[in-house]
């Protein structure tokens, strides 16, 4: 040793130094930011408010009239069916692409090929326009008997053909999803499914999928939000959603802007809603990971475990 | 009496190496076999062809006299159906060496899933049988703990509940030990020597010769893909026959 001294060695200098009494430095540059923003966004939310060709009253007339809310609720059920479809047709799809059975995993992927590979107004106006394509279905043995069949025109009504284009599309997208969420699983929980007895679909229901959900539900509450607003698409197949309802309103009255404003207000506020249900599920699929606060008791555990 | 486990010529190979070289090992009722052997020398692969999570590529193995994972109709032996060959997995326990329990179950959910699932008990008698069970393995406080919350010790000793809770004709143990640290080998060990002495069919494959010495009825030696000598424990560990046997062993005993 020898030479100065250490700072350390002298106990009023330590007492300085003790880390306990750290403070952090004052964040000015937090504060000039929150400043700024406050500033801007005041001014827009002030200009917004007091700008009349917003015509807020028009918004506050019609944002609760019965045809917008009709619109509304074509649009929310469209969106739920379709998902719902979409989400079984997409599970089945990510299985038959994952299975060792060749031809089920090549027809899947021809499948998912097709429906994410083409647009989806394309894929409504095609099942919209189908009786022109196929006058007639039929369920039968091909190129023998016929048991049954409908004029398409009976079948396809701007409903079928808006959740049939709306589902079929979704349960491509759907199909990749759930076939990453399956993947992410360590391939070691289902051969000890199996292992104990369990069959393979079993397996996937109890073992595989639940601990899948972590990895499928961010990017399904994506794909939910899309859709409420994909469903916007089918007004072009006369289908009477939310979009068509405020449009069928201004192409009377010429208030483009506030009618817009009326449904876009709407689409936000689903969104809000389904952000929080999202938030929800993630957490009961979180539980039994180290984050949650039930996993707290892991440090109390230690030094009793031994 | 007759064996339990009964293996013929079981052969395996991956690509172009041969990991199993002609098995043939016979199991009673009732004895703990530990297998013995270095790294890669085929004991997991055997191990995991006895319930059939491995397909084999020549032999055969029958367990309790029904032949695991084929089925002999007339003269063609046709593979089993999936449900058919869960059924036959159904009362075999299996430990392994990452102990694999479920995480998004908490333990008594892991202990219970396979009893009701597969089994079709009720709730409430397999709660009780898996508390009973959680006693044994000295964790009855632990019912509602989630795996990430124990540590790999207590995660092992609930898989060992586990495996017991399915009532078990048959246990496979997968170097239940290998992952864990030093000083948590013990408590899953204790556990495993209180089975032996229960009259459990266990089958260990394992690199704890102590465990061996202490524990098994037989122990089986495998170097190479082949059963190099088996035999009792004060036999092949303290007087091994084979050169292979010896140089295994003196890497463990200084």
């Amino acid at each position: 040793m020898g030479g100065t001294p250490h700072p350390f060695d002298d106990a009023r200098d330590l007492a300085l130094r003790d880390v306990a009494r750290a403070r952090a430095p004052v964040p000015y540059g937090r504060r000039a930011f929150w400043a700024v923003t406050l500033l801007v966004v005041g001014k827009i939310g002030w200009d917004t408010a007091h700008n009349g060709n917003f015509e807020w009253p028009v918004v506050a007339e019609w944002f609760t009239a019965a045809s917008i809310l009709h619109g509304l609720s074509v649009t929310i059920s469209l969106t739920i069916v379709s998902m719902v479809l979409g989400v079984i047709l997409g599970l089945v799809l990510a299985v038959a692409r994952l299975s060792d059975n060749r031809l089920m995993s090549i027809l899947a992927g021809l499948y998912i090929w097709f429906f994410r590979g083409t647009p989806l107004l394309v894929q409504l106006i095609f099942w919209y326009n189908l009786s022109t394509l196929v006058p007639e279905l039929t369920i039968g043995i091909p190129f023998g008997p016929e048991f049954r069949h409908w004029d398409t025109n009976d079948v396809i009504t701007p409903l079928t053909a808006a959740v049939a284009g709306l589902a079929l599309n979704e349960a491509a997208y759907m199909a990749e999803i759930i076939r990453g969420g399956l993947l992410s699983v360590d391939p070691g929980q289902a051969e000890t499914a199996r292992a104990f007895g369990m069959t393979p679909i079993r397996a996937l229901w109890r073992i595989v999928i639940p601990q899948a959900m972590r990895a499928i539900i961010p990017p399904t509450g994506n794909q939910l939000i899309s859709m409420i607003k994909a469903t916007s698409l089918v007004s072009v197949i006369a289908m009477g959603d939310l979009l068509y309802s405020v449009q069928a309103v201004y192409n009377r009255t010429f208030q483009v802007v506030p009618m817009l404003l009326v449904a876009v207000i709407w689409y936000l506020l689903i969104t809000s809603i389904l952000n929080v249900g999202q938030s929800a599920i993630e957490r009961y699929y979180a539980r039994g990971d180290r984050g949650n606060p039930s996993a707290k008791p892991v440090l109390a555990d230690a030094g009793e475990a031994r | 009496m007759s064996p339990l486990v009964r293996a013929r010529n079981v052969h395996k190979a991956f690509g172009h190496l041969d990991v199993l070289k002609g098995i043939d090992l016979d199991v009673m009722p009732g004895e703990v076999v530990v297998m013995l052997g270095p790294s890669g020398s085929g004991k997991s692969t055997f191990l995991r062809c006895i319930n059939h999570l491995e397909t084999m590529d020549r032999g055969s193995i029958e367990i309790g006299g029904e032949q695991i994972g084929y089925e002999l109709r007339g003269n063609r032996l046709v593979t089993l159906a999936a449900r058919a060959a869960a059924k036959q997995r159904g009362r075999i326990g299996m430990v392994f060496q990452q102990f694999n329990l479920y995480p998004h179950m908490n333990v008594l959910q892991n202990i219970i899933e396979a009893p009701v699932g597969v089994h079709g008990e009720s709730k409430a008698e397999a709660t009780a049988y898996a508390n009973e069970l959680l006693r044994r393995v000295g964790l009855a406080d632990k019912a509602s703990a989630y795996p990430r919350q124990l540590s790999g010790g207590q995660q092992q000793r609930v898989a060992i509940a586990r495996a017991l809770a399915i009532k078990p004709q048959l246990i496979l143990f997968d170097e239940p030990t290998s992952a864990l640290d030093p000083e948590l080998v013990g408590e899953v060990l204790g556990t495993m020597r209180d089975l032996a002495g229960q009259g459990l069919t266990m089958i260990v494959v394992t690199h704890e010769i102590g465990f061996a010495r202490e524990a098994a009825d037989r122990v089986v030696f495998m170097d190479g893909g082949q059963i190099v000598e088996q035999g009792r424990p004060e036999d092949v560990i303290g007087n091994p026959s084979h050169e292979r046997t010896r140089a295994f062993l003196a890497r463990f005993i200084q």
